[in-house]
């Protein structure tokens, strides 16, 4: 276990540089640079590159990628070419909004999926099975934008339940705010969770201990959630992981309808503006958080089911 | 970005369901293409050059916040007002603003010696008055008895270190570096505390203009923590957030009457969720509304759209050294193959005013007696038969940049096709179009917004100008310019730069096809809102807005 531990950190260090690496060449392949990205037709050409010399972009690509990387390994990672202020702020500042919206959304779509899941399972092909299938199915399939223009245009603007983006309002003053946002989130990441779980569950149920266990006339409630679930458990942790990854990068369309200052919006911004310090900040801290979250999901179903080859 | 946008404004039209050939004021109904093409838009408005018309804004058109007469202004309240995001990229110090979220907030708390009008003249405002010499080099401005919100009196010493801060060559980013090159400041000097005299190293009649442009704000000598605003707007400085918001405070001792309005809040959002807020009742006020936008607000009772009309240019530039441009005939044939008013109705979703092949329609010194150009297909083939340019492709450089740019180019082509030239539309790169569009593309897209024509001229049409997009580079032309800009006789200038902009009209590589409105939205709430250009004295004004 404690190898297996140190391998994974081993190649998860590799993985990041190579990430790095990676993220400085294609967005250095960008058109243009940050200095460029001042060209609004105010400044002129000659300001253009007085600033180009004063943000160092005139130095070589490696001189500049080498000063970075140096930098990150003391733990600073650098200043933004944009606001000059420390790319540790801009992490900390779109984080938080895309960290509770991740929270939320999982509270809610994790037992809701693992509750569809099972009752789906159990009652594999049944008339239940493909209503939720159906809906579920049908909630992925439209797109999220779509989802998020027709809830703001029903709850925000026709009845006036709930706010309509997050303009001006503050979470802790506001928890609404999160409503409309993980409705949406979640028509998006229920369905595959719920998918997940399902097949694990009549997986799970057609195994020769579970006919075994039913043989022996296990109650059908604990033999549900004492021996079919943890083994359902596993693909749906291992999507959970994935459904993770995706909503920490936090989700563009969802952040831009209601306007919510998290990592994707910092990201694209980033990007647009060839801010290379804050878009390396922001891809690191995020590799970061997915491999952990990835090692965590390892671990959790190896715990649920002990299965060696699975730490191999 | 830009492509999220579009899908979700498409998506905004196919849940509106409001598309029909009737909301145009075309005769022709619109084909599906054009539809989609109408609807455009851009993430974040950089600064300024979106300008617009003043004159017939004045004349009173589109619903304008001002409209109900009878209501007494009323003191109190807070004001949200949303404009586009810049993520990091917003800041606070006054001399680096360049979006119009900055513009704003600056706006708030900060003032300039000069403003400008709705017709882009310059208006008197932390400067009372000014009085050239006979050569327009030396320059006296008295200051207006105004007071910083730290309770200290405007002097000369501010306008002075203000100036100099603007020019430090160590900050490049201080937009108006440029623009007051001309300053010789080692000469200026304060007269007495009212009283400043600036010198200029090379004349010019229009200097009082140039202290109205982007990023010339006065801040208070010594200012040097551009993060604890402290200025002579009608707001005191609270809290600010980059990307997310401003908040400030009324200031009760502001020169020109205290604002009504008891707390201001400036805020960051996309275009949709701009509209969202606004109508979701999370903000008041909304900056650069789509025609979507405007026609779902238009059909509804809760918001109100106060459009500044023909308030920014939409061109197709061409660089008048490449081929096939550098022959003056093909110019002219693609100017008489636009047919402008279909370009206003499909692209702008009618929102706008055709152009006649100059910047500025409306502005102090735009001749307006010049005949509008029309379309004329028979004329522009022979044109281009002559030129021998018939059945080639000729390429057109664009870029999403802009609402408007992809759409305007593919129209082009086809109203281009109908005279036997093929144009190919090319799309670049939106980020840096702006800087791409200097050197790349024979033809391409342009726009620009409000600023004085005489400005819009000596940036980007004379042989040392740093965004000279036509490559218009004639000295006889730079010439005639510089004898104008040293006039001091208003009515003798104003007669020289019509005669410079016939000559651009006839010969130049600008094909100014309209004048996009510039739109605004607010709660029926909301009085006092001017339908103005931006960057001018009354656009995104918020002490003389209060709540009914």
């Amino acid at each position: 276990m404690r190898s297996y531990a140190g391998q994974r950190a081993a190649l998860a260090i590799v993985q990041l540089a190579v990430l790095s690496i990676l993220v400085f060449v294609l967005t250095a392949l960008l058109p243009g640079d940050a200095a460029d990205m001042r060209f609004t037709e105010t400044l002129t050409p000659e300001q253009i590159a007085q600033l180009r010399a004063q943000l160092g972009l005139d130095q070589p690509a490696l001189e500049r990628f080498t000063h970075w990387f140096g930098n990150v390994l003391t733990g600073d990672l650098g200043t933004s070419l944009i606001s000059g202020g420390p790319v540790r702020d801009i992490v900390k500042a779109s984080v938080g909004a895309t960290l509770v919206l991740t929270l939320a959304t999982l509270a809610v779509v994790v037992p809701l999926a693992v509750a569809l899941g099972i009752l789906m399972g159990a009652r594999e092909n049944g008339r239940l099975d493909r209503t939720i299938t159906s809906v579920t199915l049908a909630l992925s399939a439209i797109p999220d934008f779509v989802i998020a223009v027709v809830l703001v245009a029903l709850f925000s603007l026709k009845l006036g339940w709930l706010p309509a983006t997050w303009v001006g309002g503050s979470l802790l003053a506001n928890p609404v705010l999160l409503v409309l946002p993980v409705a949406v989130l979640l028509g998006r990441t229920v369905c595959l969770l719920s998918r997940q779980v399902r097949a694990g569950t009549i997986n799970a149920l057609h195994a020769d201990y579970v006919v075994q266990a039913r043989r022996l006339g296990v109650p059908r409630r604990r033999l549900l959630l004492r021996h079919v679930l943890p083994n359902a458990a596993v693909p749906g942790v291992q999507e959970l992981a994935r459904t993770g990854d995706t909503l920490l990068g936090g989700v563009l369309v969802v952040e831009a309808i209601f306007a919510i200052p998290g990592f994707a919006t910092a990201l694209v911004d980033g990007v647009e503006t060839r801010d290379v310090p804050v878009v390396q900040g922001l891809t690191l801290v995020l590799a970061v958080a997915a491999l952990l979250i990835n090692l965590g999901a390892d671990l959790v179903c190896n715990r649920l089911v002990p299965r060696t080859e699975l730490l191999r | 970005m830009s492509v999220v946008q579009m899908r979700l404004n498409l998506t905004t039209i196919f849940i509106n369901g409001r598309i029909r050939a009737g909301d145009h004021p075309s005769s022709e109904p619109l084909t599906v293409k054009e539809i989609w093409m109408s609807e455009a838009l851009n993430r974040r408005g950089f600064l300024g050059l979106a300008g617009g018309l003043g004159l017939a804004a004045l004349t009173g058109c589109g619903s304008d916040g001002t409209s109900n007469a009878a209501a007494q202004p009323k003191a109190g309240g807070r004001l949200r007002a949303v404009f586009a995001g810049g993520g990091a990229k917003e800041v606070l110090d006054p001399h680096v603003q360049s979006l119009f979220v900055d513009i704003a907030r600056h706006k708030a708390m900060y003032e300039k010696l000069v403003e400008l009008g709705p017709d882009l003249k310059p208006l008197p405002r932390l400067a009372e008055k000014w009085e050239p010499d006979a050569q327009a080099a030396t320059w006296r401005f008295t200051l207006r008895d105004a007071t910083f919100h730290d309770g200290r009196k405007l002097t000369s010493e501010d306008v002075l270190y203000s100036l100099a801060r603007i020019a430090d060559p160590a900050v490049p980013e201080r937009v108006a570096q440029s623009s007051l090159a001309s300053l010789d400041l080692r000469r200026c000097k304060a007269i007495d505390p009212r009283t400043v005299e600036l010198v200029l190293a090379a004349p010019n009649a229009e200097f009082p203009a140039l202290l109205a442009g982007i990023g010339t704000h006065i801040v208070r000598d010594g200012f040097k923590d551009p993060t604890k605003p402290v200025g002579t707007g009608a707001f005191k400085f609270v809290s600010f957030e980059a990307g997310r918001s401003m908040v400030a405070n009324r200031y009760d001792e502001y020169w020109d009457g205290a604002a009504k309005l008891e707390e201001l809040q400036i805020l960051s959002a996309d275009t949709e969720a701009r509209a969202n807020a606004l109508q979701g009742g999370q903000a008041e006020y909304a900056n650069e509304m789509t025609a979507t936008f405007a026609r779902t607000a238009e059909a509804g009772k809760t918001v109100k759209i106060v459009a500044a009309k023909g308030a920014t240019t939409q061109a197709f530039v061409m660089k008048v050294d490449q081929a096939p441009f550098d022959n003056p005939d093909v110019r002219m044939a693609f100017k008489l193959l636009a047919d402008r008013q279909r370009l206003v109705d499909v692209v702008l979703a009618g929102r706008g005013t055709v152009g006649n092949d100059l910047f500025g329609k409306g502005f102090q010194y735009y001749p307006g007696d010049l005949p509008q150009r029309e379309r004329n297909v028979e004329e522009a083939k022979a044109l281009l038969k002559k030129a021998g340019l018939l059945n080639k492709e000729v390429e057109i450089f664009t870029s999403d940049s802009t609402a408007g740019f992809v759409e305007a180019a593919t129209l082009f082509a086809e109203q281009v096709g109908e005279a036997g030239v093929k144009l190919k539309v090319t799309t670049g790169s939106a980020q840096t179009y702006a800087k791409d569009l200097l050197t790349k593309g024979a033809i391409g897209s342009h726009r620009s917004g409000a600023m004085p024509i005489p400005q819009y001229i000596t940036d980007r049409l004379l042989s040392k100008s740093p965004f000279n997009v036509t490559h218009w580079r004639q000295p006889a032309f730079d010439a005639a310019f510089a004898s104008a800009q040293v006039q001091t006789d208003e009515a003798a200038r104003a007669t020289k730069y019509g005669e410079l902009q016939k000559t651009l009209r006839d010969q130049g590589g600008i094909l100014a096809w309209g004048h996009p409105d510039f739109m605004v939205g607010v709660t029926a709430k909301v009085q006092g809102v001017q339908a103005v250009p931006p960057n001018t004295l009354d656009s995104a004004r918020f002490d003389k807005v209060w709540l009914a």
